[in-house]
């Protein structure tokens, strides 16, 4: 599986999806990192 | 798959203020928990507790089709929902996206010999399941 590249800038992430037409998605985890 | 998202994730103990306004904007209330959110921000897929990649992968696009489905793309719906029974025919949420394909395909077309067929359909394939009682109604 491709390793994910998640960005930790949530409502920059929702703008560019509305700008763009893209779907998000959002992990919400408790994982160490 | 994951080319169809931008990926955003908040670490609860890491960003608490983002945790504490976008847990409480979509009632999170368990990690890890995804969320499909479309462009206008509006959940259409949730995604509680850890899956395997497979799994993962078949519930993503699982989400990707009902979001089509939410939004009366339902062509586009019935071509993911189909994606996912071709591609995760052994996942759990194969049978439902069989349901849905022909649910879609009936809102694409007005045809009801669309669920007659995924009524068929289900007879060889996920007997057992839910879904395949739910589809058994429009057998003829």
């Amino acid at each position: 599986m491709t390793t994910i590249a998640w960005r930790r800038d949530v409502d920059a992430v929702l703008s560019e999806a509305k700008a763009k037409g893209r779907h998000v998605l959002l992990d919400f985890s408790a994982a160490p990192t | 798959m994951t080319e169809n998202f931008l990926p955003a994730r908040i670490n609860v103990h890491e960003q608490p203020a983002d945790w504490k306004r976008f847990g409480e904007r979509y009632g999170v209330q368990w990690t890890p928990t995804i969320l499909i959110v479309d462009s206008s921000g509006t959940e259409r897929h949730r995604i509680e507790g850890f899956l395997p990649a497979e799994d993962l992968l078949a519930q993503l696009a699982l989400g990707l089709a009902r979001s089509a489905f939410a939004r009366q793309q339902f062509a586009e719906a019935e071509r993911r929902y189909r994606e996912v029974v071709e591609r995760f025919p052994r996942s759990d949420v194969a049978p439902e996206a069989l349901y849905w394909a022909g649910v879609a395909h009936y809102k694409a077309t007005n045809d009801a010999t669309a669920l007659a067929q995924t009524a068929e359909a289900f007879v060889n394939r996920y007997q057992d399941s839910a879904w395949a009682k739910k589809a058994s109604v429009w057998r003829k």
